[in-house]
């Protein structure tokens, strides 16, 4: 039966029930027991958010795998563990640091079953943590999820839910191709919602109608979804009805449901919180523009932070991420067009 | 508060519903109602439906305006005879209190999971009273799909609606998957229950189920039913079970309803959501190959309906595009038949009418 879970109990019931259900998973990552050799609980801290915490006590130290702080090394692992017959699920804490493992993830992973005429399959789930807001400085807050969605071979989720993040992860994990699973560090207290306690899954591909509406179209990712659900709230009270669409996935993209969307409402607001130069709001915009242009009643407009490294004083961070503020005008700009 | 004055308020359609809005009115204030009939529409954010007058009288007041949120048991308007005054009927509305929505708790319908034969299945309870009816879903169907129809019963009586094996929140462990199976399934669960006999209402392979297990019956309400003949539209029941994305789901669901505009983007994905649990397609491809292989009825029940000394009637949708409203032709006299307006889900798209035949038979 579903209960109300958060976005965090949502993943750690999913990591629980999918490595009772395959004992081909295991889990790599820093912390991600935790507490190793420090007084009390051998898990006492299970990852530097708490999401693993409990693993290593069921699950033992052959499948729950605490790493040095050395990630070209670990996610070489992980990938290399796939291709043999192992199902990794590994975290990198942070996807600010991915770059010294660009080569196995990008040219490695990503490579294997093209390169090896399908003959060979790499089932590692990439775990990572992305996002601004959390006073991190500029080497921890950034979304980065453009860079890996750029990459053919690699399947990028974004879940904004909870029922998402468990049904996409059950996905993830049992797909044969390598997945980086982006958890957006404000939204494991915050985001809440129902969760079946039956294990289930989400196709990649399909985007996620969060509201109907018949005005606008605001496509959103992670965070940003419950922003622009706070927006279409204080707009109806304008007599503006957004819908908004959720991707969920971006790589695969559900480019029908979005197209399909502006169809109907002849106007579209993308909004990001990633880097606006390459990312995902560029990307739809052009698909829209392209595919869509005569459906159209106005300009596209993107919501997105300015081409800069997320601030660390508070109040420059805070005016970086695309506030609701931003997203209702940008919403009314293209209803007066 | 005068016996003589009448509340409209916004019901409570399934766990989920908080609030209903108001999308159209039938009847201006001041012209008069007749019990039955419909006097407002309201949509929540699942489902939109009809709501009907329970009194004759005049309808005084409207007090949620087309276009008004209210909480569930907020006062929508007032019906009350012609010679009621003004200044009472005001009064009336000023001191309304909306009850509180206590969901899971007293009163509100109550979910929970018994163990029948072994075997996990969740059910949901109503109301309470002497009489207790039974409802069963249909194949892809769950408790859910009772909404209409549960508070209308659950005024005077207990009413316990179940998922079945495959379905909603039950076990995904079908056993046989055939219709005797299921109707095990069914009895159990009324052991678990402690009902010893109940009125049982099923719909579609539902009204099969039941009509196996019309021992445990103290009257029989079949819906659509599966088991009177061998038709069936085979095309949906592949359609339903191949559809893996919204739009799929929803151009298959559509063949359900007389009008296919009834069927919205959250009902797709709540049938959706239920068909992605574990095991739930296996379940469901398992009990459609052992009730309706090919294309076909497996089972002919037909000669338990003479059988039966028990009151007995069917329910069928004239426009039923799933099994066709002919297999309700050639039964036996005791069976009262009643052909609706509708396609094969007359209680939601009649919900009203199907609410109080049900009633009428168990009194």
């Amino acid at each position: 039966m579903a209960r109300i879970l958060s976005y965090r109990q949502a993943l750690s019931e999913a990591f629980r029930q999918e490595m009772e259900r395959d004992p081909t998973i295991i889990m790599l990552g820093e912390d991600i027991a935790g507490g190793k050799g420090a007084p009390g609980d051998q898990d006492a801290w299970g990852g530097d958010m708490g999401i693993t915490k409990g693993l290593i006590g069921r699950f033992g130290e052959a499948r729950v795998i605490d790493t040095p702080i050395s990630e070209s090394a670990f996610i070489g692992a992980a990938v290399g563990a796939a291709t043999c017959g192992l199902r990794p699920v590994v975290e990198l804490m942070f996807v600010d640091f991915m770059g010294v493992c660009f080569d196995q993830i990008f040219n490695q992973a990503a490579k294997f079953r093209y390169m090896f005429g399908g003959k060979a399959r790499t089932p590692v789930v990439i775990r990572t943590q992305i996002g601004a807001g959390y006073r991190a400085a500029a080497q921890h807050s950034q979304c980065l999820y453009p860079l890996f969605t750029h990459i053919p071979g690699l399947k990028c989720v974004v879940p904004s839910t909870p029922y998402d993040a468990k049904g996409l992860f059950m996905t993830a994990v049992r797909d044969d191709d390598p997945v980086v699973f982006f958890e957006h560090k404000l939204l494991y207290d915050k985001a809440k919602g129902d969760v079946p306690e039956a294990p289930y899954t989400i196709p990649f591909g399909e985007a996620a109608i969060v509201r109907d509406g018949k005005d606008v179209t605001i496509v959103a990712l992670a965070r940003m979804v419950h922003f622009a659900q706070d927006v279409a709230t204080d707009l109806a009270k304008e007599g503006i009805d957004v819908e908004i669409v959720d991707p969920r996935t971006i790589s695969p993209l559900d480019e029908e449901t979005i197209l399909d969307s502006v169809a109907k409402t002849g106007r579209l607001v993308v909004v990001d919180e990633a880097y606006p130069r390459c990312g995902m709001a560029a990307d739809i915009a052009s698909l829209v523009a392209e595919h869509a242009f005569d459906d159209l009643k106005a300009p596209i407009r993107k919501v997105t932070p300015p081409h800069t490294p997320v601030p660390f004083a508070p109040e420059l961070e805070d005016a970086f991420i695309p506030s609701r503020a931003r997203i209702a005008d940008a919403v009314r700009s293209v209803m007066r067009a | 508060m005068s016996e003589r004055i009448h509340a409209i308020t916004v019901p409570k359609w399934g766990m989920a519903m908080d609030a209903g809005t108001v999308t159209g009115w039938h009847v201006a204030e001041g012209q008069s109602v007749a019990a039955g009939q419909d006097v407002l529409d309201v949509e929540s954010t699942k489902i939109a439906n009809a709501i009907e007058a329970k009194v004759d009288g005049t309808l005084r007041r409207i007090v949620g305006q087309v276009g008004d949120t209210l909480p569930v048991g907020g006062l929508l308007g007032v019906v009350a005879a012609p010679d009621v005054p003004d200044a009472e009927i005001d009064a009336f509305v000023a001191g309304f209190v909306v009850a509180p929505d206590d969901g899971e708790g007293e009163g509100g319908p109550r979910t929970r999971t018994v163990v029948a034969d072994g075997r996990a299945i969740r059910v949901q309870e109503t109301g309470a009273g002497e009489e207790t009816v039974v409802l069963v879903h249909g194949f892809g169907g769950d408790l859910n799909g009772w909404l209409f129809v549960q508070p209308a019963l659950a005024t005077t009586r207990r009413v316990v609606a179940l998922d079945l094996p495959g379905h909603g929140g039950s076990t995904m462990d079908v056993g046989g998957a055939g219709v005797a199976a299921l109707a095990r399934v069914l009895e159990a669960t009324l052991d678990a229950l402690g009902v010893e006999r109940a009125h049982l209402v099923g719909h579609s392979l539902g009204g099969a189920v039941c009509l196996v297990a019309a021992g445990r019956a103290s009257a029989l309400t079949l819906i659509a039913s599966a088991s009177l003949g061998p038709a069936i539209n085979g095309a949906y029941i592949e359609a339903f079970l191949a559809a893996e994305r919204r739009k799929e789901m929803a151009a298959a669901l559509g063949a359900l309803f007389a009008d296919p505009a009834l069927v919205t983007r959250p009902m797709a994905e709540d049938v959706l959501k239920a068909k992605r649990i574990d095991g739930a397609q296996a379940a469901l491809r398992a009990i459609a190959a052992a009730c309706f292989p090919a294309g076909r009825q497996a089972d002919d029940l037909r000669g338990r309906l003479a059988g039966l000394r028990i009151p007995a009637q069917l329910i069928w949708g004239l426009a039923d595009r799933v099994i066709p409203v002919a297999h309700a032709e050639g039964l036996p006299a005791a069976v009262a038949v009643h052909r609706l307006d509708a396609g094969h889900m007359p209680h939601m798209e009649r919900a009203a009418d199907v609410a109080r035949l049900i009633a009428a038979l168990g009194s």
